[in-house]
């Protein structure tokens, strides 16, 4: 194992802790995204390109796109709720 | 089922299954090193099938019906999704807004990109045999690349460009053909998704035999997939609105 794999280890498992440590959702998003990128670096170093394709693919823009939309549908739908409640007082929605 | 025969029953797998993983990990080779049987038994089969890209050899020739199962489950977890995504009975969908409000630069970049990336997507499929990538590499990609619309700001672009209903034909008949290819296969081999197709030299893009069909059916499935999935989340986001909050 020379330092540039080890690098290419030490760097994914640095970004998986900041995405753990990340606490508001919306920018977890990004986050992962990060992530998705550093994990794909490793596994072009470690001679796979073509999981790596499908990591930067996958790992850095669909799964935190598909994150951050289902983060913002949530809070329209609390948004709503919220003034909901504010304008009529025996609402149900 | 009680907590407590739930606890149980979970320690028990959960037991099962840690000493499993811990007996594989001390049998695994290990980092690195030159000893890979694997690769030993795939890398010629792969060469005398005359796929260039071993991994593409793998998955579409040695372990065809893996892949079958992953298209297969592919489709659907999109349905699944797709369904749990439809707009109930008190939404309504409605002409998205204009978003307006992005970065000249943001959009130089999405548009510049987007003709690019579309032709990088199909490459990556048509090249899937004989370079890294494949079916479901180029179909995101495709996906991607269609999406970028949308880091322009111009969602009802995106909305025009992509009908929903060819992506959903194109997801369906992709996973329908990967069948009919290998059902084909097992008439003309006997083996299902056998490689029935003559080969070529060895890095010639049609030298793969059915590699490259099931290759490119993949690449329309996932494409398909990947529209339909992501436009469905959009949509909710973007263009349904509960109706009570309509009429406020």
């Amino acid at each position: 194992m020379n330092a540039l794999v080890a690098l290419c280890l030490v760097l994914p498992a640095l970004a998986a802790t900041a995405v753990v440590l990340t606490r508001d959702p919306e920018r977890q998003a990004v986050t992962l995204s990060v992530f998705g990128m550093l994990l794909c670096l490793l596994l072009l170093v470690l001679q796979a390109p073509d999981v790596a394709l499908s990591e930067l693919g996958i790992g850095t823009a669909i799964v935190p796109l598909m994150v951050m939309l289902t983060i913002r549908t949530i809070d329209k739908d609390r948004r709503t709720r919220k003034s909901g409640e504010g304008t009529d007082k025996d609402g149900d929605s | 089922m009680s907590r407590r025969t739930r606890l149980l029953v979970f320690l028990v797998g959960g037991g099962v299954l840690a000493a499993a993983f811990v007996v594989g990990v001390l049998g695994i080779p290990g980092f690195g090193g030159s000893e890979h049987r694997y690769r030993d038994l795939a890398v010629p089969a792969a060469v005398a099938h005359r796929t260039a890209n071993a991994v593409a050899a793998v998955n579409f020739d040695q372990r065809a019906i893996d892949t079958f199962g992953e298209e297969t489950i592919l489709i659907a977890s999109t349905l699944g999704a797709v369904a749990l995504l439809r707009p109930s009975r008190e939404e309504t969908v409605r002409r998205p807004p204009d978003l307006g409000h992005t970065l000249e630069s943001t959009r130089l970049i999405g548009y510049v990109l987007m003709p690019l990336t579309l032709v990088l997507g199909t490459d990556v499929v048509a090249h899937g045999g004989i370079t890294p990538g494949g079916g479901f590499q180029g179909g995101v990609v495709l996906a991607t690349g269609l999406h970028l619309l949308y880091v322009t700001g111009s969602y009802p672009a995106l909305d025009r460009l992509r009908p929903l209903l060819p992506f959903r034909t194109a997801e369906a008949l992709g996973a329908a053909a990967f069948g009919v290819v290998g059902a084909l296969a097992l008439i003309g081999t006997g083996t299902f998704l056998g490689n029935a197709l003559p080969y070529g030299s060895l890095g010639q893009i049609f030298s793969t035999g059915t590699v490259q069909v099931l290759n490119l059916v993949v690449g329309i499935e996932v494409f398909g997939s990947m529209v339909v999935l992501l436009a469905a989340f959009f949509e909710q986001e973007i263009s349904v609105r509960k109706q009570d909050e309509e009429a406020r």
